[in-house]
């Protein structure tokens, strides 16, 4: 597999929504709009990079009984570098992701990478693998997040392009696994097509 | 590699000790950034729920035990004041917010400084122009039926966010007293004993009587 493979997968083939279906906590939590859908994909990419990059780093200094507490410690520390860094050159973004950011934490998506992908290749793969996989995580839960925004809000990005509240549901929890479900459905159709 | 308790108790230790070193030291960085960007909120919260001051409302605040009152005056003369206070009876936890009161008693604005509501529902208490800060500004408690139209007061709900909304009033009337008892507190040093918030408190109680 090739570097530019690396970096791909995580877009389409290995999409971790739509493919995987990891990290659905974060994914059905966060996006009851574009926007937050889209800063908690960006915040997760950033995270899942620097882990990826700092294991890649330290894999063979870790015995293997002791790799999942190691690894955690490290993502744990990557997060809080994060919201400490946010809390203070951009309130604003704190401001409206801050309660989601120490549920990066949880999000398994960074120590699945940790364990199959980086623990296993070198910084440079492991760094694209953690930006391919960070970038395919942020655009799906981009498109979730407009399409729950769209119906449940009627706006897109905050813009209003109806009057009034829209479709409840999809703001709430169920209509969160609705939407995703019926994403889902659409997504299968498109790649069958591609195989 | 090889797993001897040795090597896994070393290697945990050495790991740990980097990650607090370096999170003491992002720490150690970030805590003045964060710090004045607090402030800056407070300052550009305050701009926002008073009419124009000029002094520096920060310098003579008074704090009581769930509320924090700054007086703002203009040339001298008092033009408002800015309760900053907190409810538990939020939907899930705390909500802090800023309440700006004309020197009567009428609501000049309200922001929300911090919640965690449902998003897409109860966190539209703080998009400008929503149903309750319409239904607070402009008006004075002392006139207004504290409670959302569904339990008979005047206050309009947001949609689908009940428990957020009468959160909110409880919060905007948590303000209310804290700056009636303040106001209260300097009449009774001018004049007697009687303060204003056992006014309400009876007032309340008589309306629940009517129920």
């Amino acid at each position: 597999m090739n570097k530019w493979q690396t970096f791909t997968k995580g877009l389409i083939k290995e999409n971790p929504t739509f493919v995987l279906l990891l990290g659905m906590c974060p994914t059905l939590g966060t996006t009851t709009s574009a926007i937050n859908g889209m800063g908690m994909g960006v915040a997760t990419l950033f995270v899942l990079t620097m882990s990826n990059i700092v294991i890649s780093l330290i894999k063979n200094y870790i015995p293997g009984k002791v790799r999942i507490p190691a690894f955690i410690v490290v993502i744990a520390s990557m997060v809080t570098v994060l919201q400490l860094c946010m809390q203070a050159y951009v309130p604003a973004l704190y401001e409206t992701l801050g309660v989601f950011i120490p549920l990066i934490v949880v999000n398994c998506i960074i120590l699945g990478r940790a364990e199959a992908f980086a623990s296993k290749n070198g910084v440079f793969s492991s760094a694209l693998d953690g930006l391919g996989i960070g970038c395919g995580f942020t655009l799906s839960l981009t498109v979730l997040g407009t399409v729950r925004e769209m119906l449940g809000n009627g706006s897109i990005f905050g813009y209003k392009f109806i009057a009034g509240d829209g479709i409840l549901l999809f703001v709430l929890a169920p209509g969160a696994f609705i939407a995703l479900g019926y994403l889902l459905v659409i997504f299968n159709k498109l790649t069958a097509k591609m195989k | 590699m090889e797993s001897s308790l040795k090597n896994m108790v070393l290697t945990l230790f050495i790991i740990t000790l980097v990650a607090s070193g370096v999170l003491g030291l992002v720490y150690s960085v970030t805590e003045e950034p964060i710090q004045v960007a607090q402030q800056a909120k407070t300052t550009a919260a305050l701009a926002e729920v008073l009419p124009a001051f000029d002094n520096n409302p920060a310098e003579g605040k008074m704090e009581t035990e769930e509320a924090v009152i700054y007086t703002a005056t203009n040339g001298g003369e008092v033009v408002g004041y800015a309760v900053e206070t907190s409810t538990q009876k939020g939907f899930s936890g705390e909500i802090r917010m800023m309440v700006g009161f004309k020197p009567d008693g009428e609501i000049y604005n309200i922001q929300v400084l911090q919640h965690s509501e449902t998003p897409g529902l109860g966190s539209k208490m703080t998009e400008p122009g929503n149903k309750l800060i319409v239904s607070f500004v402009g008006k004075n408690p002392a006139d207004l039926k504290m409670s959302v139209k569904k339990d008979g007061g005047d206050i309009d709900a947001l949609t689908a966010s009940t428990i957020s909304s009468r959160a909110y009033v409880d919060a905007v009337q948590r303000a209310y007293n804290a700056m009636q008892q303040m106001l209260g507190k300097s009449v009774i040093d001018s004049v007697s004993g009687a303060t204003s918030t056992g006014d309400w408190e009876e007032e309340n109680q008589k309306g629940g009587n009517h129920e």
